[in-house]
């Protein structure tokens, strides 16, 4: 896996959803699948996160979540949208509560299938994120500016200082 | 007298894979309360009975939790058979209490392996994992899929187990009980495990049954309750006995899960050797679902409701999952009163939490 | 052993003997297993799942919209998860409830989904 030059640490937040991905996120970290051999760490923390894993829609209750994890990852990042319901709402679009895919309130760089996103599909996800942060990277370089100033897609929410 | 604080809890927190908020009251390092609030993965799935035929359904219903899908496959689709008078073959019943306690198995090893990292015994949480995906291969194999398996339908199962794969799944489930022994061996006599367990969080017997608790939670307190026993299924051909702790304690919960693991893989055995030929499934043209029934079922986390309206019509009326963990949150609130601000994470996992079921 | 999951025991009651009722079940040691509503057109129809040794008892009845019902969280404690949820979803009124959230316990995109007629149309 020579295109794996970083070991980018995620961040993993399940929205609204069956948790049958979740599980596989986890199943991800441990032995048979075993995302620590890139050097990826699954970490509590929003602001030591370069990749946001979020699998699951967006409701009412989570939206500010979502986006408050989101707004505290650091620059350059990635969001990887895990399954089909964090994509579009999957099997759940229709129920009252569900708002639809993760993209309808943060930009998502990477879509994994399925339902449930199998854990070989999921670190294929999360290594093509690395791509995503490399170009970000790159683009971040040329135009240093772009630290400074928030990015365009940040919705504004009310409180930021819970989480 | 300490000065009383609080302190939310969650959703994002590193200790549960799932979203959900406490607020704890605390004095010192004392838990004086805790008041739940969920919400955070409510769908309202309930209601899609308005928008899918009785048919489609289970397909939503198994969509509420993915650690015990099959299970809520199963529960719907009784409720659903029951109304429309349809008695399923043998063979899908002794195939459906298979897959059900494989999903058993690997619901309880997974938390054993959440418990393990929650008290911070990181190998022992990979250990667990690495034996639950033996459990998941099988799943594979026979449904499919790894956690969402599409495989009960309403007048039976969709997919047949032969002879050589049932023979596969005792052997594998027979090896795994070798490692596993070893393994609920490290949670029973290590030292420092039973030092994070053992006399905490406990829920006496009175209390249990005053606060409705179901499953390993209630039977760890000494209360002789579990699903099973109520004939569904193939249970009672198969002589089944409930796994009763009475400490009542986190350790208890602990070993209840642990000898139902073994329970598990004897009676998928059994279950192997008893199986009758015949057909998977029966036709379910004709007649519609009417009248109500709620079925119940023992769910890896406790008993869990389904109840089912029919209208006479391709939709049902109304369909209701009421799910152990939500029937399990009073008794969470009680063991959480005085414990350690430390042992909360402990707590909380002991009552096996799940939030998709809860919410729905 | 018997099929005792076939057995369900629907026992139509009057709103105002439920108090009484669930007090005789519990004395007898039963343990409260769900209560649930469906929204139908006099009202609301609850049903209140009560269980002892394995065997179901269901308490329903029939109330109109607007009429308050007696909580049983004094007598289950529990109760109150089923309570607020049918309180938030459903819109049903509840009196003397040992813990009221106040519609906070599930929080939606719009008020009672369950009975959407009544509702002021906040999709807040």
């Amino acid at each position: 896996m020579s295109y794996v030059t970083k070991s980018p640490w995620i961040i993993h937040y399940d929205g609204s959803s069956c948790n049958g991905c979740d599980i596989e996120v986890l199943a991800c970290l441990t032995p048979i699948y075993d995302l620590e051999r890139f050097g990826i760490i699954n970490t509590g923390n929003p602001k030591h996160a370069d990749i946001f894993l979020v699998t699951g829609s967006v409701n009412e209750q989570n939206v500010n979540v979502v986006k408050q994890i989101y707004e505290q990852m650091p620059e350059p990042k990635a969001v990887v949208a895990v399954g089909i319901c964090a994509a579009s709402g999957g099997i759940f679009k229709e129920c009252y509560n569900v708002m639809g895919g993760i993209d309808t309130v943060i930009p998502v760089d990477v879509y994994v299938p399925g339902c449930a996103a199998r854990p070989e599909a999921i670190i294929d996800g999360v290594v093509k994120g690395i791509g995503v942060l490399a170009e970000k990277r790159a683009a971040m370089d040329k135009k240093p500016a772009i630290m400074d100033k928030k990015p365009a897609a940040t919705v504004q929410t009310e409180d930021n200082e819970e989480a | 007298m300490g000065k009383r604080t609080i302190i939310p809890f969650g959703p994002q927190h590193p200790v549960l894979p799932e979203p959900v908020h406490l607020d704890l009251v605390i004095e010192d390092e004392k838990v004086i309360e805790a008041i739940p609030s969920i919400g955070f993965i409510h769908r309202g799935l309930e209601k899609l009975v308005e928008k899918k035929e009785y048919t489609e359904l289970v397909y939503v219903i198994e969509r509420i939790c993915g650690i015990c899908s099959f299970g809520h496959g199963w529960g719907y689709c009784h409720a659903v058979e029951s109304l429309m008078n349809i008695e399923i073959p043998e063979r899908a019943n002794y195939l459906r209490t298979i897959w059900h306690e494989l999903s058993r198995m690997h619901s309880h090893m997974l938390w054993l392996g959440l418990l393990a990292d929650g008290f911070g015994f990181e190998s022992l949480f990979m250990h667990c994992w690495r034996l639950r995906e033996k459990v998941l291969d099988l799943f594979e194999k026979t449904t499919g899929g790894r956690v969402i398996f599409s495989v009960c339908k309403v007048g039976g199962v969709r997919k047949d187990i032969d002879k050589a794969d049932l023979k596969e799944i005792v052997n594998v489930t027979r090896g795994m009980e070798k490692e596993f022994r070893e393994l609920a061996d490290t949670f029973m006599k290590d030292y420092s495990v039973k030092n994070r367990l053992a006399g905490i969080g406990v829920l006496s017997k009175e209390d249990a049954l005053e606060l409705c608790t179901v499953g390993p939670m209630a039977r760890a307190s000494g209360v002789y309750l579990d699903m099973r026993l109520t004939g569904h299924g193939v249970y009672d051909k198969l002589g089944f006995e409930p796994c009763i702790e009475t400490a009542g304690d986190c350790y208890a919960r602990c070993i209840v899960r642990i000898r139902e693991i073994y329970q598990s893989i004897d009676l998928i055995s059994k279950a192997a050797e008893m199986i009758p030929d015949g057909e998977i499934a029966v036709p379910v043209k004709g007649n519609l679902p009417k009248g109500e029934f709620i079925a119940r079922l023992e769910q890896p986390r406790g008993e869990c409701f389904y109840y089912a309206k029919g209208a006479d019509s391709k939709f049902l009326e109304r369909f209701r999952v009421r799910t152990p963990t939500n029937i399990n949150l009073p008794a969470l609130v009680k063991i959480l009163q005085g414990c350690d601000l430390a042992d909360v994470p402990m707590l909380i996992l002991t009552i096996d939490p799940c939030i998709s079921c809860t919410e729905r | 052993m018997t099929e005792k999951w076939r057995i369900q025991n629907f026992i139509v009651i009057e709103p105002a003997q439920l108090i009484e009722k669930v007090q005789d079940l519990k004395a007898d040691g039963y343990r409260l297993g769900q209560i649930h509503c469906t929204k139908i057109s006099e009202g609301f129809e609850l049903t209140y799942s009560l269980d002892k040794d394995h065997i179901l008892t269901n308490l329903r009845l029939i109330i109109p919209e607007e009429k308050e019902i007696m909580s049983v969280t004094g007598i289950y404690w529990p109760a109150f998860i089923f309570e607020n949820e049918m309180q938030d979803l459903f819109g049903v009124k509840f009196k003397h409830m040992a813990l009221n959230y106040g519609g906070r316990f599930f929080k939606v995109s719009q008020q009672t989904p369950w009975n959407p007629k009544e509702t002021e149309g906040k999709a807040e």
